[in-house]
């Protein structure tokens, strides 16, 4: 027998065991934090916006004057242009997108040229927002401006930007949940007699109904948070009108374009209208999280 | 045959040409054109990208001079200049942001695919998935009560801060998910010979997962670099070049910024730039995401 072995074979040294805890420790810490800033968010925007919360209460919602002078704030039209141009958006981008999402499930393409088409729709969600909206100002607009009665920025403009932003959300996440369902229940389909789209159509897309409206429902919080792009193509006019061609005016670019200036219960006001924003993409993006993570399990 | 076999069945009239596609079947003609529809909305889809490159390309190229890179932005009605400060700016934002992203976001990784079960950890993921939803107006907003307000100046660090809150789901995700691609059993090797937790964390499954974490951290830097909204009052922006004799504690320029304010402004020169600058900022992020898929298709195990 070899002794030798014995006395070499020790406990780990009180260093080592240290060193080890606090890296546990140290991981658990850093990813708690992450939680941790998403409550330091709330917490401090809605203590900045406390003046204004507690000067104008709920009524903020429902008034449209916005006049720093008079201090008198409302976020009406910003709420009206904020819904309108994120449904608009998705009026045109959710049957683009299921279109998009069903072509690049299918077997229509051989699969390297499938991956470059779906390589390039995800592109679209890579370039910065500040580039579409320089490219509508001196591109999108004086098209419209030729072929519509638009006059300048608008209602209309920013909308189709945001179906352009927002399109590769909804068709990867519906190409995720239409290939995520179990072949079997497509072939059952076919083999009863369905053809493709009858398949498609009766089969798969109810089956993976609840990922793609989680899909849509990220890309609504998306429109509804989009800034710069917006900013620089609604027009930014404090005012409810129905038209899509006149000018209106988003929550984020109300921000965005206020809050350099701002002072005094000015800021108070725009950190209330922030907090408005951050509570309605929070509730969004929770319950898309909910219904995406849902198909996952399956 | 068939007919010993199952001598009572009735002679079916089968007529073998029916199994064939009907093309004058209303059912044929409704899938053909739902597949067409199919085909053009995808063609629709992509159209406006390249659209959106072709002018980049054409404006961006033709205004694209050696002295955008060195010289300062002009003043209306000036011809010539550049953007040197804002480049620098934004190299020095997104370089704040990803030493504050970076060393959290792997962190936090590391726990939730290491050493996290249950809860915890489905509330931590559940909560990056919300952070990355987070509009990054909220986050500019956020940024400015946290710093601004607190060091009574705009300066890079509060920029750097804002773009670290937008990194740090992205940073999260990829590392996470690289994590795991990792397989079990080169961790089993490494706790059979000894190794400790750290040990095995650091020398073995990082260094596995490396190539996909720094595909992830590139792809956080792009889309860092072209986020203004959190820019635009946190760091806001400036004619002149950082100074490091102010530790960066004062306004700062960057690319995003610059293209807005020069877009929104009618001199022609102004305009140019803001083109020049837009195209910069876009093959950045294509030349990024291009790498990453070609860094992540390759594997160590």
């Amino acid at each position: 027998m070899n002794s030798s072995y014995g006395t070499k074979i020790q406990p780990r040294s009180a260093k080592e065991r240290s060193l080890d805890i606090s890296f546990y420790w140290a991981a658990k810490i850093f990813a708690i934090a992450i939680a941790g800033t998403l409550i330091w968010i709330t917490i401090q925007v809605t203590l900045q916006g406390l003046p204004a919360i507690t000067e104008f209460g709920l009524g903020f919602l429902t008034t449209s004057s916005w006049n720093p002078v008079r201090s008198e704030y409302g976020v009406l039209p910003a709420i009206y242009g904020t819904l309108v141009s994120s449904l608009i958006a998705l009026l045109i981008s959710v049957p683009i997108g299921l279109g998009v999402a069903i072509f690049l499930s299918e077997d229509y393409l051989p699969p390297a040229i499938q991956r470059i088409i779906v390589f390039l729709v995800e592109l679209l969600a890579a370039v910065p927002s500040v580039v579409y909206g320089l490219w509508g100002i001196f591109v999108l607009i004086p098209f419209l401006k030729e072929i519509t009665p638009l006059r300048g920025p608008g209602m209309l403009p920013a909308a189709l930007i945001l179906s352009v932003m927002i399109l590769p959300t909804i068709a990867a996440i519906s190409r995720d949940a239409i290939i995520n369902v179990p072949s079997g229940l497509r072939q059952a389909a076919v083999g009863l007699g369905a053809t493709r789209w009858e398949a498609i159509l009766q089969i798969v897309l109810p089956a993976a109904s609840s990922g793609i409206i989680g899909g849509i429902m990220l890309a609504l919080g998306r429109a509804i948070g989009e800034t710069m792009a917006v900013t620089m193509l609604i027009g930014n006019a404090n005012k409810v009108d129905f038209s899509v061609f006149a000018p209106s005016n988003t929550i984020a670019s109300l921000l965005a374009n206020q809050f350099a200036e701002a002072s005094g219960l000015q800021v108070a006001a725009l950190m209330y209208a922030a907090l408005i924003l951050f509570v309605i993409t929070l509730a969004v993006n929770v319950l898309a999280q909910l219904l995406v993570t849902r198909i996952q399990k399956i | 045959m068939t007919s010993e076999l199952f001598p009572n069945q009735p002679s079916i009239d089968f007529n073998p040409a029916s199994l064939k596609k009907n093309l004058s079947s209303a059912r044929t003609i409704f899938g053909l054109f739902m597949s067409g529809v199919a085909g053009l909305f995808t063609l629709l889809a992509i159209v406006p990208l390249f659209i959106i490159l072709g002018y980049l390309l054409s404006k961006g190229i033709s205004s694209l001079r050696w002295q955008v890179f060195t010289e300062l932005p002009p003043p209306p009605l000036v011809e010539g200049g550049g953007f040197g400060n804002a480049i620098l700016g934004t190299v020095i934002m997104v370089g704040i942001g990803g030493l504050i992203s970076v060393p959290i976001g792997v962190m936090a990784a590391i726990y939730l695919s290491e050493f996290s079960q249950g809860k915890l950890a489905d509330w931590i993921r559940f909560a990056t998935n919300v952070l990355s939803g987070v509009p990054s107006i909220i986050i500019g907003v956020f940024a400015y009560s946290a710093i601004v307000l607190t060091t009574r100046t705009y300066s890079a660090w509060a920029g750097g801060f804002a773009l670290a809150i937008l990194m740090l789901p992205i940073i999260v995700r990829t590392t996470d998910e690289a994590l795991k691609l990792v397989p079990q059993e080169v961790r089993q090797a490494s706790i059979g010979i000894g190794a400790n937790n750290y040990q095995t964390v650091l020398q073995v499954v990082l260094p596995a997962a490396m190539p996909a974490i720094i595909t992830g951290v590139t792809l956080a830097v792009a889309r860092a670099a072209g986020e203004t909204a959190p820019l635009l009052f946190t760091a806001l922006f400036t004619q002149y070049w950082p100074s490091w004799g102010n530790n960066l504690v004062e306004p700062t320029a960057s690319l995003a910024v610059l293209v807005y304010n020069f877009a929104i402004v009618p001199f022609q020169n102004q305009q140019e730039l803001a083109w020049a600058a837009a195209f910069i900022l876009v093959v950045l992020v294509l030349l990024t995401s291009i790498i990453s898929r070609i860094a992540t298709s390759q594997r160590t195990y």
